[in-house]
């Protein structure tokens, strides 16, 4: 009696046993057949403009070939077009002189701020913690319009420069939040034991805090390049001239001149234009999504 | 140390939005001061009440697919072994990677009228090739499509974190008492994560209800404004047709709906911060 009792479930468990592995082995199929699906779904436009920036136009006129695949062989045409006829390396150029100044401004600001805020208690430092949270949640459309009237008083509008002005907005409030976060998690111990060994404030900032927050500091400069490297609504309002104009504009909008589209270069362009934020991703993934997710994590 | 950084805040960002108030009152040349004249225009306006309701259904439904689908990919990734879910995390976050612009710029391409590359499958399969662009409620979901396109990737990263910080014990506890999938992700899952949800649901909501570059480069707002926004119809009225008050005036409406969203995120995330502690 006792021993058919004890019998039942062992067996029974058993098979349990040999059918959990099994739903896991159908759980982790069905996984990679919808990842899959998903995949296709996510990187259908990026690989779309890679086939298309490889296609001869003769090609691309052609109706009745398969669109996404390159049937007439690779052809750099496209890219000699976009580098030769057009102003793009002219956007290229200021892009990365504007992204270079807003990522060293963002730094220094965010970095310097953070660590005062991170550290030192002083009178309304909470409430500026709180006061950067709020403006990083203040979207650049809403203030797009008060901006263009602020950047003609400064005689700044269709300069580049003005960018330099502006896109610190849409970086520094993040950028100095996350750092606060990176500042506040490293040991009290490590800075009490510098001011016995009669180091300064800003001997401790540059010896051990920006040391020791190195991945923060990744993680935000990353987070800066992106952003301005991206910066759509502010080149869109505030320039017009095409020796002033940035990438992501002049691709999107001086590029295309009459009625035809070129296609070809336009995605060439697109594709130059969107390189270099992914191979920044592509190398430094972890600290892209560090930052990314620190925003909500930290604080 | 903060002064670079109060600067920044005051002079770019606090000031501007206070001078945006005062800007919306006043006449279009900026040389008289009209009141509430402007709002009253903007409400008077058919176009405008559409550029509402647009706004609203653009940024909810986008919403609701991202987290959605960024919660069903966060899942699938979490399913598989470890060592294989840096790679396909890798690969699905890459919409979010490219600059917006240009990856519009891309699908702008795949919605061509005539040589659309979705269109040559459809009539390929023997269906009719569907006006992506050019009616206007097809040009609604395009524009919400690349908007979940673009920004489920984000949820996806949000979750996948949230996931890897819900202690493992709690699962196995739930095992042993014969907790299964669907339960297990009700009963534990959804508590542990419901505040990084709410967070990203409100923060995805802000971001989406300000766009701007999706808009602006598909449709620019057409056909018949059916897909207008508030930042493309702000940005229509004041910088393309000069108004610059009347286009302030626009983009403030935009004001409380951000400000009550913002409200709860900094609820949540306080909240969060001192569940971590």
């Amino acid at each position: 009696m006792t021993t058919a009792a004890l019998a039942v479930p062992a067996t029974r468990r058993l098979g349990m046993r040999s059918s959990l592995r099994r739903n896991r082995r159908w759980a982790l199929i069905l996984s990679y057949v919808f990842l899959i699906l998903f995949a296709i779904f996510f990187l259908m436009p990026p690989y779309y403009m890679i086939v298309t920036a490889f296609k001869s136009d003769a090609e691309m006129a052609r109706m009745a070939t398969n669109p996404w695949i390159i049937a007439d062989g690779v052809t750099l045409d496209q890219f000699r077009i976009l580098f030769t006829q057009t102003d793009f390396l002219i956007y290229f150029k200021n892009t990365a002189i504007v992204t270079a100044c807003v990522v060293v401004i963002t730094m220094v600001i965010s970095v310097l701020a953070a660590f005062a805020l991170g550290r030192m208690r002083f009178w309304g430092s909470g409430i500026l913690a709180t006061g950067i949270f709020l403006t990083y949640l203040v979207p650049d459309t809403l203030l797009f319009i008060p901006m263009f009237q602020i950047v003609k008083w400064l005689g700044l509008l269709n300069s580049y420069w003005s960018m330099v002005l502006v896109y610190p907005t849409l970086t520094v409030p993040f950028c100095t939040w996350i750092m606060i976060g990176y500042f506040q998690s490293i040991p009290k111990e490590l800075d009490e034991a510098a001011l016995i060994d009669g180091a300064g404030h800003l001997q401790m900032l540059f010896k051990i805090f920006i040391p020791v927050a190195l991945p923060g500091i990744i993680a935000a400069t990353i987070f800066a390049f992106t952003v301005s490297w991206a910066a759509f609504v502010y080149p869109m309002a505030f320039l017009y001239s095409s020796d002033q104009q940035v990438l992501t504009v002049g691709t999107v909008t001086t590029l295309i001149r009459g009625d035809v589209y070129k296609w070809g270069m336009l995605m060439a362009g697109a594709l130059v234009a969107a390189a270099p934020p992914l191979v920044i991703y592509a190398f430094l993934m972890d600290y892209y999504i560090a930052g990314l997710t620190a925003g909500a994590t930290k604080g | 140390m903060c002064l670079p950084l109060i600067l920044v805040i005051v002079g770019l960002i606090v000031y501007p939005a206070f001078y945006s108030i005062h800007l919306s009152m006043l006449n279009k040349a900026q040389t008289r001061f009209i009141g509430l004249g402007n709002f009253r225009f903007l409400l008077s306006r058919d176009t405008f009440w559409m550029v509402v309701e647009q706004s609203a259904i653009f940024a909810l439904s986008a919403v609701f697919f991202k987290a959605i689908i960024g919660l069903i990919t966060a899942h699938l990734i979490n399913n598989l072994p470890t060592k294989g879910q840096r790679k396909w995390r890798g690969m699905l976050l890459v919409p979010w990677v490219i600059p917006l612009a240009l990856s519009s710029l891309a699908w702008w391409w795949l919605f061509d009228p005539t040589l659309s590359a979705f269109n040559w499958v459809l009539t390929g399969l023997g269906l009719r090739a569907i006006p992506w662009l050019s009616d206007p409620y097809w040009a609604r979901f395009s524009v919400i499509l690349v908007n979940v396109w673009y920004g489920a990737p984000f949820f996806l990263i949000m979750y996948l974190a949230a996931l890897k910080s819900v202690p493992e014990q709690l699962y196995e506890a739930a095992a042993i008492d014969g907790a299964n999938a669907w339960q297990r992700f009700v009963h534990i899952t959804l508590p542990m994560m419901r505040n990084i949800i709410a967070i990203t649901v409100l923060f995805s909501l802000i971001v989406t209800f300000a766009n701007f570059d999706i808009v602006q480069i598909l449709t620019g707002g057409g056909p018949r404004n059916m897909t207008h926004v508030f930042a493309t119809y702000a940005f229509l009225l004041g910088i393309r047709s000069g108004d610059l008050p009347l286009g302030a005036a626009t983009s403030l409406f935009m004001f409380p709906i951000l400000a009550i969203a913002a409200i709860f995120i900094l609820r949540g995330v306080r909240k969060r911060g001192r569940e971590i502690g």
